[in-house]
């Protein structure tokens, strides 16, 4: 892919509100990134960070309330997704947007056999016939791996096991061609050999169709196989951001750093314990006026205390939300 | 399906033939006596003679046999003669009330259009209220027709029919007069007078029963309804780009009738038991009055009649209900 394609989604300070009985907690933080055509974004961070939350801000899948998407703008296909009406927006959803779940489990209506699920948004977004529609699902079927897919077609979901279930998820989520995929944890509830099978099959289809792909998770051994490009989220902010390679040798947020050491290691000395970061994620509420992870920083100072740290640009389509400059060893300047 | 309907049929017949001996054994044990009622000016002597030409001087298991056969060999002989015009039963001996000497399916047969009227349109009106009122309710959770909904299905479950039946009477009939009090067995509909005189006798009776059924049926509905919107399968056919009239009456609702379906399908025997108090309060001769003066008078096979009636319904609706199941829930196969 050309280096300076435009965005096929553009999203600038994005902020979602979840109201509560304790008040508000500001769930995602001036979030924003874009997304080139066919490049695969790995969005990592623990649980809480806020990475599920932007990506269904963005579709407005979050039920309001409680949650309030307060801003920002969300540019694909020459539309601000946030400010359409809701028939455009289910358009979107499913159509040009393909969306896959954590749990293939439970994502998938147990009353209905998978071959009417994928055919559902054929019939809406491309106004197929039901034969059409049939011909199409089961291409689809066949696409993502799963063998007999005619025959399959008229199984229920629990008649697959997980990782064919995920599979037909996928097929779902790919079934109008959509130009962008957004992967929410899809292979967290898998075992490990499925997980790489799905893995594998994502990155063919990215390479197949063209399609960018957004990939949230919180294991970096995922990211590291598969991402373009990594987003790292704390507390419902974009931390740091940075091509796959550059990240992992030479992360610059302390947070990234921390994350990169808690992963464990097979070969070398054996650490009596997994290494763990110390304390606890924040519970944000209201709008963060200092920088979201100074409890758990080891280098924090007074300033990480009354400000919030922007996005410093390092160059290299790198950025990091650190006063700490990790490559001098001292404070940014103002 | 069609096996497992046939075994759970051939399951149900040492069910029910267990049911029909606790309920006989039951009857026996109770305390009184079919000549109770009659004057006190007949001899002692003449009574036990009565007695033992009802058959009661005969042991517990001749009579419960003799019960068996006639409603299981007899009963059915006489109801295929009178259809089909044959003589198969040949004159055999039918189950005799105690009280008026007529056959118990008789009586039973002219008591049963008033109380299916009745209590069959009450349970189809309460459902027809309660599934929408359910669906709302938890579509859109604690707004203000779901507090309504939530104070109606309160009232209706604690205010007992005894009462709201009454104090509608009180209200229409009484001080309004809009609606008769007593129910009109013998009346008629002939053209669109009668008919709109049917529906006044009607409103109360089925209302009062309605509202048992509404409020139970409609908190039954909130909480699938409830427990299944907040499913993972409801977010992906969001994401699918599914309308909210798909998503909740497509998706939602297929799931959340599969345990309401069992409700409402084992609430119709006990709405007849709810009916047998509302007949009394609005006079309507059905077969819940006719079970109450049965029990009265100690007219044993009318009482044994009725009530099996009401133990075969309930095993019948037993299975219905788990074959619905199957067909809604693709999860459940029987074969």
């Amino acid at each position: 892919m050309p280096d300076g394609a435009l965005p096929v989604l553009d999203v600038r300070d994005l902020k979602t509100v979840f109201q509560t009985r304790g008040g508000e907690v500001h769930a995602v933080n001036d979030v924003s990134f874009s997304l080139k055509p066919g490049e695969l974004l790995g969005v990592v961070g623990e649980s809480g960070s806020g990475k599920s939350v932007t990506m269904m801000s963005l579709l407005g899948l979050l039920p309001t309330p409680p949650a309030d998407v307060r801003g920002g703008s969300v540019q694909f296909d020459g539309k601000d997704l946030l400010h359409i009406s809701q028939e455009e927006l289910r358009s979107v959803r499913g159509g040009k947007i393909g969306f896959v779940f954590q749990d293939p489990m439970t994502s998938l209506n147990p009353v209905y056999n998978v071959g009417f699920q994928i055919m559902e948004p054929l019939r809406k977004h491309m106004g197929m016939s039901k034969a059409e529609a049939a011909a199409r699902a089961q291409e689809l079927l066949e696409l993502v791996g799963i063998p007999d897919a005619k025959q399959r077609l008229a199984d229920f979901p629990h008649q697959f096991s997980g990782g064919m279930r995920q599979r037909v998820m996928i097929a779902i989520a790919l079934a109008c061609d959509p130009q962008v995929l957004i992967a929410d944890e899809p292979t967290t509830a898998l075992d490990v050999t499925i997980q790489a099978q799905i893995l594998e099959l994502m990155k063919e289809l990215r390479d197949k169709l063209g399609m960018a792909v957004i990939w949230i998770t919180h294991d970096l051994g995922v990211i590291a196989g598969i991402a373009d490009r990594v987003m790292v989220m704390y507390g419902g902010q974009v931390v740091e951001h940075a091509p796959v390679h550059e990240l992992f040798a030479n992360p610059q947020h302390p947070y990234t750093r921390a994350l990169l050491t808690t992963i464990p290691k097979i070969m070398g000395e054996r650490a009596s314990r997994l290494t763990i970061i110390e304390g606890q994620p924040p519970i944000m509420a209201g709008a963060p006026t200092s920088c979201p992870f100074r409890d758990r920083c080891d280098v924090a100072f007074d300033r990480c205390a009354v400000e919030n740290p922007p996005r410093y640009d390092l160059g290299a389509g790198h950025d990091a939300a650190c006063f700490f400059d990790a490559r001098t060893g001292g404070p940014r300047d103002a | 399906m069609l096996n497992y309907t046939i075994r759970r049929l051939v399951l149900s017949i040492p069910t029910l033939l267990f049911i029909a001996l606790v309920i006989f054994l039951l009857l026996e044990l109770a305390p009184g006596d079919p000549m109770g009622q009659m004057p006190l000016t007949i001899p002692d002597d003449v009574k036990q003679r009565m007695r033992e030409a009802l058959g009661l001087g005969e042991p517990w298991y001749t009579r419960f046999y003799l019960w068996l056969y006639q409603f299981f060999i007899v009963e059915p002989q006489y109801w295929i003669d009178g259809i089909f015009g044959t003589n198969l039963a040949d004159g055999a001996q039918r189950i005799i009330s105690f009280q008026s000497r007529s056959p118990v399916f008789d009586t039973i047969a002219e008591r049963m259009p008033q109380t299916l009227w009745v209590v069959g349109m009450s349970y189809v009106v309460g459902v027809a209220i309660a599934l929408p009122i359910g669906i709302i309710s938890a579509y859109k959770q604690y707004s203000v027709f779901d507090q309504a909904g939530t104070f109606v299905s309160m009232i209706g479950f604690s205010v007992p029919p005894f009462f709201s039946g009454v104090l509608l009477i009180v209200i229409f009939s009484v001080n309004l007069g809009w609606l008769p009090s007593i129910y009109d067995t013998t009346h008629e509909v002939i053209d669109w007078e009668t008919l709109k005189f049917q529906f006044q006798q009607m409103i109360m009776p089925v209302m009062v029963l309605a509202l048992q059924t509404t409020a139970q049926v409609s908190r039954y509905m909130r909480a699938s309804m409830l427990d299944n919107l907040g499913q993972d399968y409801v977010r992906t056919a969001r994401a699918k780009g599914m309308t909210e009239s798909v998503v909740i009456m497509r998706h939602v609702l297929r799931n959340s009738m599969i345990p309401v379906v069992t409700v409402i399908a084992l609430g119709i025997p006990s709405i007849f038991g709810g009916a047998i108090i509302t007949e009394q309060i609005f006079k309507v001769n059905g077969l819940g009055q006719l079970l109450i003066l049965a029990l009265q008078g100690n007219d044993i096979p009318m009482v044994m009649t009725i009530t099996f009636l009401l133990a075969v319904m309930i095993v019948m609706l037993n299975l219905v209900a788990d074959i619905l199941y199957g067909v809604l829930d693709p999860r459940i196969r029987y074969d």
